[in-house]
Parts: structure tokens; C-alpha cells; sequence
């Protein structure tokens, strides 16, 4: 792989908080450096030196294996030490507040902070606090940046390098979404046409001001998309009346076998997971042939690698 | 008790209608004479270039005196109403406990005497504890001197509570004021928009301050209780009293410095001392607060001093407390936003501090006639500062204008005749 170096002004940031603030090249730099380190994985040894030495720390204030999961296999295929804090057994739960946790962390030595939480603006808190690097793997509802690019990896990937000019569909609980969020400025930035789709209760009109089309109705623009990326439902909307019921949901908002059929025949499914069968999306359209779920996975391990090697890059 | 010849000054008071170079002498605690040749005192004060105007009043503050201490007490935050130029506040009864029966209000008399710097007034909860439930004794509390009723830090919910509470208010003729939040609709750090969209917050829609303005008018409308909002903040609020007002209803409200100065735009960052409520609304509704106040349709400017201490604002913005301190640079903002853009004149500025502000709670103060209570303040119209907050006499530092350049600042601020702060 190429290395990207302390004096290589392609990257310059210490922290990922969000794409919002990631310039199209500065995107497509991460995208890059994470098809180079994808090979990794598939050698007999999956391992690289790369952060021999560096200190990792997977700090989730909020529930998650997938992703805590694949920061730390990331971080271990670049050989740095990865240490799990989360909230059972900690001090979170005793009422410590999260920069006195983050400073304590950071005193025993540490060069990334992977944290997860589910306050808007935590990651970011957390980067005006500490002096090592601070990943977001998840703030609330504001970003969620490396399944961000992620997703752009596995669309670039699907379309032969190309995001430019594709039209993306965004379904779902948007309001809520972080997902949604970092898919919005990461796609736009590079080119593509988002339209965001879900009940207005969930969707607010001023997401059309961020670049993004809005529509409430999923069958007016099936027949259009290249992407369809399903978000997973939150049940706890239901409780607080964001929507009337989840057959509601499934019968206006679901990727449904009928819905399916009327889309362009090369069209790509995706989903953040973890899937509600049968809810959002249909199984045997999960489990098909266009579906990329699965590639989506796949991916965010080589565009975390890429992100936590970038930030160790970064002096200070 | 001495005597107190400020000399040199323009003396300016909206009360008499009054902007006069001269001098003004006081005497036994009280307004003496102004004019020129007043002979000699036992103190003299040049006020060559400054503004002597009544002391500075502010109808909104909280100094957390009982319960939380450690942000303020009646004597750090009269201290610093007098280093903001201020001579008399009206603390808010959201303290723990609640300042809702009469030796609570009694209390805070006491302290403020004790004190001895600036005049604290005691506004009383409007239902027990605040918790919108039973009035409290307003009557008893009202005869103890309370000079108006709030549950602020919350509206009263209850439609029936609050109708209960201003048909029995009316008999006293004291103001009931509201902080005006349908807590159905609220519930988010900040105001609900294009920003809070951005940031990934549930925001605060502008439609609950609207929604309890509109209520209450509707409530108040047979019964005519003298009825205040209290730190209006968004467009559609500003023109409900604006409507009541022509309508003849007895409505008054206030506006804070910061809705006349920033947007929800200050969130990005999650900076917790943009995190304030009412929340920093849009730029439409800013615009619409400052016409508001040229047209009279605001009656008076109120700071909602709210102090918090740093470790309690230093985290995550929808986990930190609401409110900012405000005191000892209320001044200058007003300036900035009101007198540098051309909406309004000094003459006009110290009216919305003086004496509008006195005849809400009816305090015989804001004035500077022969025989008033000797509360004055000296104003610097030229002095170019920057506001710094670890220099504050408020025990607490929560402030978004830390930093900022600023022109105009009172010199010396006189409560009752005596000199109780001076710039140094």
C-alpha cells in the first residue's frame, strides 16, 4: 500500500468527527487508502505493522457489536493494541461525566479513541478535551462517519468506481438517523443524487436545505434508483407515535417483493443493520443477489483501517 | 448619611423626559437636586463624558439562593448586578426549595439588606414547589412584598391552574409572569430548524412558546390580570402581544440580550453556553424581537441571569443545563444590538432598563426626580472593553460573549446614596 505520510497534505486531520466537514478529495483519500488495505484481509497472515505500538480504545457509551466489532478487528490487523471500555463494569455508571472518563482513559497512554454515544456532539466534546486522536463511531443522532463511507466504499465499488450521477435512496426513520445524516454529506459531496424517503413525522423538510431530496412517497421514486439503502425501523418511534404501526410502516415505507419488482433491474439494495426481516426489508430481497449488506460489512473493516491509520498519521 | 455631587455628566432620564448636561446631588439616600452650582458634598464623582441615568433595573434573574450556592448567592449576584451598572433585580422563585410561601420571601428581603448592595426583590412561585399543581400563597406572599408570581424554569401547564391563578392574582393587582413552554411540543437543547436538523437534535418547536402566549391571552382575556411573558423569543410570539396589546389587554414582556444577538447557528460546535431556554432561535425571529422592541411592542429588556457552574455546563449539550449569565455585560449587548444598529437611542435604551422595568413590578424606582430613592447609575457611552468572565463578581462563568469587543460600560453604580461599585 501507499503510505500516507506526516507531510502528506492529502490528510490532515487528527480526528473523524463527521463528513460534514470532509472535503470531496479528502473522501475520496479515505476510500483510497481503504481499497489499498482491503487486500489485507484476504493473505493467510491479516496483518500489517502499521500501528505496531499505538494504542486503540473502543469507547461505547451505547450498545453495539457490529461496529465495536469490526474498530476492533480493524485495529488489530493493523497490529495496535485495542482495549474495550463500555459501560458495564465501568465507571460510566457511576455518574462520572464523559470528558473525567475520556481524560482518564487518555492518561494511560492512548493514541485513538473510537467513541460511541448516544448524545449529539459527544465525539466532538470529547476532541476539544483529549490531545490523542478521537474517532466517531456514532454521536446521537448527528454522525455517523464511518458507516458513511462505508457506504460510499461499497457503492464505488458496485458501479465501477463511480458515485457520481447515481441516485440514492434513503428510507426510512431519517429524523432519527445518523446513518442517514453521514450518507447525505458523504453522497452529495461526491456527486450523487440523494432522495430521502419516510413519513413526514420522521423525515423534516429542512433536510432538503442540506442538498438532499425529500418525498414522502417510497413508489413515486422506486422505479428511478440506482441504491436503495432501507434503514432499520426503531421501534421505540412507534411508542411515542412517530407512526401508527409497524404494518403501517412496512405497507407504505417496506421494501416489499412488489416494490422490488418495479425497481431498474440492476438495482443495489443495501442496509446499515442489524435487519428487521420482514419489516423493512423483505429476506429474500436481503439475502439476493443485488443485495449488498453483506459487502457492506465487509468494507467497513478496510474503511476503518483506513480511518484509524489516518489519524495516527497526524502529529500531536 | 453623606452626601453625593456627580458632576459633569448629561443627566439622562427617560421618567422626566429629561437629557441635560449638569450635575445631580444626593442626599440622605435620596435624589437631591440636579441642575448646575448644587454646591458641596462630602463625595464628588466626574461623570465628564458619561450618561448619569437611574439605576439600571432588571425584572429576570436567578441567584440560586436556597439550594444551589455554589453557582450564586443573593450577595455574589447582587454583587454583580452592581458591576453590570444594575441597582435593583427581581429573583425567579426557582430555587430549591421554591420561594412559594412568605418566609421564603421574606428571606430573600433580609439577604438583600444584609447584603447591602443591590435591591433583590422576590418574585413568588405561582403553584407549590412549582409544580403547577395548587396555587401557592400569592396573597400572603404579595402582602410580604413579592413583587410578581412565575413558576419560572416552566409555564404552568394546567389551562385550569393557570385561568385559577389569574382571576385570584387580579384582586392584588400584582403581574403574573409565564415562561411560556407547552412542554407537550418542547422536550429538545435547542430550537427546532434547519440547524437542529444539522446537529442531530431534537429541537424545541417556536410552537410551544406560541402556544402558551396564545392560551393565556385567551384565558386572560375576560379576566384581565396584569399578564407578563417573560423572555420572548420568536417571531409569531412577538406579534400575539402585539395583537393583544391593540386588542387593550394587559400584556407586557421582556427580551433577553441574547435573542436580540444570536441564532441557533452559535449551537454548531455544541458549545453548552449557547444552550439557554427559550432556545437561540432563527434569524427571522431575531429580527422580528428587535422590531418588537422598536415598536413597543416589547415593554422592557430583561438579562434571565442563569448561572451554572462549569463542570455542570462542560458536557454533552443535551445533558447540560439550560442558561447563561448575564449581568455584568447586559449593558453593552444592548448597545450592540439596539444602539449601534440605529433601532433605538439611549435616551430610549435606559427607558427599557429604568423605568418600564419598575412599572411591571411597580417599584417606585427608575427615576431621577427630586425626592426618588438615590439609585443612580454612571455610564460610559465611549469605553471599548472586551468582556472577560474569569473577571466577573457572579460566582459563575457560563457566558457565550467571553471575548467579545464592546462598547459601553457603567463606571459606577449608586444604590440608596451610597456608592456601591466602582470600575477600577
Amino acid at each position: 500500500m501507499k503510505a500516507a505520510t506526516a507531510e502528506d497534505k492529502r490528510w490532515t486531520r487528527k480526528h473523524l468527527l463527521g463528513l460534514e466537514e470532509l472535503s470531496a478529495d479528502e473522501i475520496r483519500f479515505v476510500l483510497d487508502t481503504a481499497s489499498s488495505l482491503k487486500e489485507v484481509s484476504t493473505r493467510s497472515v491479516k496483518k500489517v505493522p502499521a500501528l505496531r505500538g499505538k494504542v486503540v480504545v473502543n469507547a461505547f457509551w451505547e450498545a453495539s457489536t457490529r461496529t465495536r466489532t469490526s474498530f476492533e478487528l480493524a485495529a488489530q490487523r493493523l497490529s495496535a493494541d485495542v482495549i474495550d471500555f463500555s459501560e458495564s463494569g465501568s465507571s460510566v455508571s457511576k455518574g462520572e461525566t464523559l470528558i473525567d472518563t475520556a481524560r482518564n482513559i487518555e492518561a494511560m497512554g492512548i493514541d485513538v479513541i473510537v467513541i460511541r454515544h448516544p448524545a449529539a456532539g459527544a465525539a466532538e466534546l470529547l476532541s476539544r478535551s483529549v490531545r490523542c486522536s478521537v474517532v466517531n463511531a456514532g454521536d446521537g443522532a448527528h454522525e455517523h462517519p464511518t458507516q458513511g463511507l462505508l457506504d460510499l466504499y461499497t457503492i464505488r465499488e458496485r458501479f465501477g468506481g463511480k458515485v457520481e450521477g447515481k441516485k440514492v435512496a434513503i428510507v426510512g426513520d431519517i429524523a432519527n438517523s445518523r446513518v442517514a445524516r453521514s450518507n447525505v454529506w458523504g453522497l452529495t459531496k461526491l456527486g450523487a443524487e440523494v432522495m430521502l424517503v419516510g413519513p413526514p413525522t420522521l423525515l423534516p423538510r429542512s433536510f432538503e436545505q442540506l442538498g438532499a431530496r425529500v418525498t414522502h412517497d417510497f413508489d413515486s421514486v422506486i422505479g428511478e434508483v440506482d441504491v436503495v439503502n432501507m434503514l432499520r425501523v426503531q421501534f421505540e418511534r412507534i411508542k411515542s407515535s412517530q407512526f401508527p404501526s409497524v404494518r403501517e410502516f412496512t405497507s407504505m415505507y417496506g421494501l416489499t417483493w412488489d416494490r422490488f419488482q418495479r425497481c431498474k433491474k440492476d438495482v443495489f439494495i443495501m442496509h446499515p443493520g442489524p435487519m428487521n426481516r420482514g419489516i423493512e426489508i423483505q429476506s429474500d430481497i436481503a439475502d439476493g443477489p443485488q443485495s449488498g449488506i453483506l459487502q457492506q460489512v465487509t468494507n467497513g473493516l478496510a474503511v476503518r483501517m483506513a480511518v484509524l491509520y489516518l489519524v495516527t498519521q497526524v502529529g500531536g | 448619611m453623606s452626601s453625593i455631587l456627580i458632576q459633569n455628566g448629561t443627566i439622562l432620564d427617560p421618567s422626566q423626559k429629561l437629557e441635560r448636561k449638569g450635575d445631580l446631588l444626593v442626599r440622605n439616600g435620596k435624589v437631591a437636586a440636579s441642575g448646575n452650582n448644587l454646591g458641596k458634598a462630602d463625595q464628588v464623582i466626574d461623570a465628564r463624558g458619561c450618561f448619569v441615568t437611574p439605576g439600571l433595573i432588571d425584572i429576570h434573574v436567578h441567584f440560586r439562593e436556597p439550594g444551589d450556592e455554589e453557582e450564586e448567592t443573593i450577595a455574589s449576584g447582587a454583587a454583580s448586578a452592581v458591576a453590570g451598572g444594575f441597582t435593583s433585580v427581581c429573583c425567579m422563585p426557582n430555587t430549591k426549595p421554591a420561594l412559594d410561601n412568605e418566609a421564603q420571601i421574606e428571606f430573600v428581603f433580609q439577604e438583600s439588606e444584609r447584603v447591602g448592595l443591590a435591591n433583590v426583590y422576590p418574585i413568588g412561585a405561582i403553584t407549590k414547589s412549582r409544580a403547577g399543581k395548587e396555587l401557592a400563597e400569592i396573597g400572603s406572599m404579595h402582602r410580604r412584598g413579592a413583587v410578581a408570581f412565575s413558576d419560572d424554569g416552566v409555564g404552568v401547564a394546567d389551562a385550569s391552574v393557570m385561568r385559577k391563578a389569574l382571576q385570584y392574582s387580579k384582586m392584588f393587582d400584582t403581574v403574573l409572569m409565564q415562561h411560556c413552554e407547552e412542554p407537550t411540543l418542547s422536550g429538545g437543547p435547542m430550537h427546532a430548524g434547519l440547524m437542529s436538523t444539522t446537529l442531530g437534535m431534537p429541537g424545541v418547536a417556536a410552537e410551544a412558546e406560541q402556544l402558551m402566549i396564545a392560551r393565556d391571552l385567551l384565558l386572560n382575556r375576560t379576566i384581565g390580570c396584569r399578564y407578563h411573558v417573560q423572555h420572548i423569543s420568536t417571531a409569531w410570539s412577538v406579534e400575539l402581544v402585539r395583537r393583544a396589546k391593540r386588542d387593550g389587554q394587559a400584556v407586557t414582556c421582556e427580551v433577553a440580550p441574547h435573542h436580540l444577538l444570536l441564532t441557533d447557528e452559535s449551537c454548531r460546535g455544541y458549545d453548552t453556553n449557547f444552550k439557554m431556554n427559550p432556545p437561540l432561535r432563527s434569524a427571522a425571529d431575531v429580527a422580528a424581537c428587535i422590531e418588537g422592541v422598536k415598536d413597543g411592542t416589547i415593554d422592557c429588556l430583561a438579562t434571565d441571569h442563569a448561572p451554572h457552574l462549569a463542570e455542570e455546563k462542560e458536557l454533552e449539550f443535551q445533558n447540560a443545563p439550560f442558561g447563561i449569565i448575564g449581568l455584568e455585560c447586559a449593558l453593552p449587548l444592548y448597545v450592540k444590538a439596539l444602539i449601534e444598529p440605529g433601532h433605538i437611542d439611549w435616551m430610549r435604551l435606559i427607558e427599557l432598563m429604568t423605568s418600564a422595568s419598575a412599572a411591571i413590578v411597580k417599584l417606585n424606582k427608575g427615576t431621577l426626580r427630586e425626592g426618588a430613592d438615590a439609585d443612580v447609575t454612571i455610564i460610559d457611552p465611549q469605553r471599548r472593553w472586551t468582556i472577560d468572565a474569569e473577571q466577573f463578581a457572579s460566582k459563575s462563568r457560563n457566558c457565550p460573549f467571553n471575548g467579545r469587543e464592546v462598547t459601553g460600560r457603567p463606571i459606577a453604580t449608586i444604590v440608596g446614596g451610597a456608592v456601591k461599585w466602582r470600575l477600577q
